[in-house]
């Protein structure tokens, strides 16, 4: 990269360099000094908000005021027009197939429970079976490995293990050579609409299969710790008052780890409803695998229509908040109890 | 109800970390036996290993008459109280003490049957219905001890089930487990660093050190025949007096003076054990006098114990309380000849 473009704005670049740590130092030294020359009892209440102040400030101007905008946005088309609810109207028009109802459905239907359930599955039985396995930290690392790629280099890793070759051709996808090596046919996962074009289930789950992967190190990385929270001790006495080893999970070690699968739970559901990169790079929202993000990202680039795009995001949010909060008030409820 | 036989018992991590060496040791029906020793010292890990949580090297533990070293935790038939009580955080009360008998697919009426029986025993039936979070630490441990009861197992475990208690609670719950051993008429197995808790309560103690079992005998055999340096120095406070002497016949020569010793002994070194109790102000019997340059003078109102130097070793007398004497004064000390032990230098085994 050419660093040289740097060098041409030499003013500029010094009042970055100097500038900005200046700026924040002279903040917190000269909000401290006023905060001195409040009464004794005033500084406690006024002292939190000169340390979050600068928090505050870049979630309005980041969050808060673009949120607004958007809102505004979408009872506006194009020239800026009020348009009342026509853009969300268009959004659930058309029902089932029309407006951003696939895009609904495979968020709220398949997203939501398979990629919840599955990363949470695989999270919850992977912490479970590496808790008992001598190598624990290299293969956990190994499993917390794809956290680290990009999506979109996982959509492409993705890409080539669903890849389809006519049969009788040589398949250089991993999934469909292991099919044919059992005589099936090979599938083309991305497209394949089973068991109907009214319910395709197979494409999405090669998404969400895809999605999950990725994310599954993450789960089993927050389970692993809640259950090398719960002392040994506890899982001894319950072997010694009789209990089996699955009863031991069962009945100890599940109740015990159940605020914080529920935690990682709605958090997946956050991550299932803002889904976009995967279905961005594999297979660009067609053969209806549209989801509310990606068709928010359409709208806007491709259609260029702003008040429709606004309107899908402003859907995604209020989908999301309340599953926010629950999620904040859970967690807060984990943390209590320890 | 059943006997417990350790029968060549062997604990190795790996191949030179050995933390039980060949313990044998009987323990009969019914009976309270206590393991005791420093931490560290092999006893939790026998334990343990009776218990089914650790996997036994070699040798045998049977329980009556089977070997359980291959019988999984949960097949021994056995209660265990851990040192931190190892409650349910999200069970009731109740539902803690019931979980072993669910574990048995017991009968639903004969559950709560025993349960509230084992609940009235402890004075745990206000607290059935709360959270082990919300009790104190005493009523955890009863909770602990009635899970333990419920079932009526062949042996009980107890891993110092009371170092979590304040001082004086320490004293109730070990009175109240005594009673406990007589009502319940079972094999109680505890294990202990508190050579207090080991006297008072075992039937015979177990007395282990780095991984090797030292002595077992009654309370009373163990104070008054240690077998060795190591049982004499641990049990009893305060600890047992000892002197390097120089021995010829049947007496020994310290630095500060000389006792008559009870048997004749070969010609040597070795270390000469006597509690306090055995130095007083009386004059002894035998000659034995001695001399103490007192340090300290600590009066507990029914003793009165002197720290000081006899000769170039440290001792420690107890004398009447009622003797007057200060720091820096020369005391005239006997010493009862008839309770004194001899140790050889070398293996540290007594004379007697």
């Amino acid at each position: 990269m050419d660093f040289s473009v740097l060098l041409q704005d030499i003013p500029t670049l010094l009042v970055v360099i100097i500038g900005v740590p200046a700026i924040l130092a002279a903040y917190i030294v000269g909000g401290e000094f006023l905060v001195r020359r409040l009464p004794d009892k005033n500084r406690p209440q006024v002292r939190p908000w000169i340390w979050v102040g600068p928090a505050l400030i870049l979630v309005a101007g980041y969050l808060l005021l673009p949120a607004i905008g958007t809102i505004g946005q979408s009872f506006e088309n194009n020239a800026g027009n009020w348009v009342g609810f026509n853009n969300y109207a268009s959004q659930f028009a058309d029902f089932p197939q029309g407006g951003a109802w696939v895009a609904i459905r495979n968020n709220v239907i398949f997203w939501l429970i398979f990629y919840t359930i599955f990363t949470l599955a695989f999270g919850l039985v992977l912490a479970v079976l590496f808790d008992r396995v001598r190598y624990e930290s290299v293969v956990k690392s190994l499993i917390f490995m794809p956290m680290a790629i990009s999506s979109v280099a996982l959509g492409i890793i993705w890409i080539f293990m669903y890849q389809y070759s006519p049969t009788g051709e040589s398949q250089v996808g991993t999934l469909n050579a292991i099919i044919t090596f059992f005589h099936h046919d090979p599938v083309v996962w991305l497209q394949d609409q089973w068991p109907s074009d009214k319910f395709n289930l197979l494409n999405n789950l090669a998404l969400i299969g895809a999605a999950t992967w990725g994310i599954t190190g993450f789960s089993m990385v927050i389970l692993s710790a809640a259950l090398k929270g719960i002392p040994g001790e506890l899982l001894e006495a319950a072997r010694v008052d009789g209990a089996g080893e699955l009863t031991v999970f069962r009945r100890v070690i599940f109740p015990l780890m159940m605020p914080t699968i529920v935690v990682v739970g709605t958090t997946l559901v956050i991550f299932a409803l803002k889904a976009f990169d995967v279905v961005y790079v594999m297979t660009g929202g067609n053969y209806n695998t549209d989801v509310l993000a990606f068709r928010m990202y359409e709208q806007l680039y491709t259609a260029g229509n702003s008040g429709h795009a606004s309107a899908v995001a402003v859907i995604l949010l209020i989908a999301v908040i309340p599953v926010l909060i629950f999620n904040l008030r859970q967690f807060r409820a984990v943390e209590a109890r320890r | 109800m059943a006997a417990v036989t350790y029968d060549h018992v062997v604990k190795r991590y790996t191949a030179d970390v050995t933390v039980v060496k060949d313990l044998n040791v009987d323990i009969k029906d019914k009976e309270f036996m206590v393991l005791v020793g420093p931490s560290g010292c092999g006893k939790s890990t026998a334990l343990r290993m009776l218990a089914g949580l650790e996997s036994i090297t070699e040798g045998q533990i049977r329980i009556g008459d089977r070997v359980v070293n291959n019988v999984a935790a949960k097949d021994r038939d056995i209660a265990m109280v851990f040192q931190s009580y190892a409650l349910y955080p999200h069970m009731s009360v109740y539902d803690n003490m019931a979980f072993p008998l669910q574990m048995q697919h017991m009968k639903k009426d004969e559950m709560d049957r025993r349960v509230k029986n084992a609940s009235k025993i402890l004075g745990l039936d206000p607290f059935l219905k709360r959270k082990p979070r919300a009790l104190s630490g005493g009523q955890r441990q009863r909770v602990a001890l009635g899970r333990a009861i419920v079932r009526s197992p062949k042996v009980f475990l107890l891993d110092e089930p009371l170092s979590n208690l304040d001082a004086k609670l320490r004293g109730q719950t070990r009175i109240e487990l005594q009673k406990l051993h007589r009502e319940l008429e079972t094999t109680f197995i505890y294990v202990t660093h508190d050579q207090v808790e080991a006297m008072t309560m075992g039937d015979r103690i177990a007395i282990m050190n780095a991984g090797i079992l030292q002595q077992v005998g009654t309370p009373g055999d163990v104070y008054d025949h240690p077998a060795n340096l190591f049982v004499a120095g641990f049990i009893g406070t305060p600890t047992m007096n000892f002197v390097p002497v120089t021995t010829s016949d049947s007496t020994a020569k310290a630095s500060g003076f000389e006792a008559k010793l009870p048997k004749s002994v070969p010609a040597g070194k070795g270390t000469l054990g006597f509690r306090p109790e055995a130095l007083t102000d009386r004059q002894s019997a035998d000659g034995s006098n001695l001399q103490m340059k007192v340090d300290v003078v600590e009066r507990l109102g029914s003793d009165q114990y002197l720290y000081g130097q006899v000769g170039s070793d440290q001792v420690t007398a107890r004398v009447d309380p009622r003797m007057k004497v200060a720091p820096g004064d020369t005391a005239q000390l006997g010493l009862d000849t008839r309770s004194i032990h001899l140790f050889d230098a070398e293996s540290e085994v007594a004379f007697f």
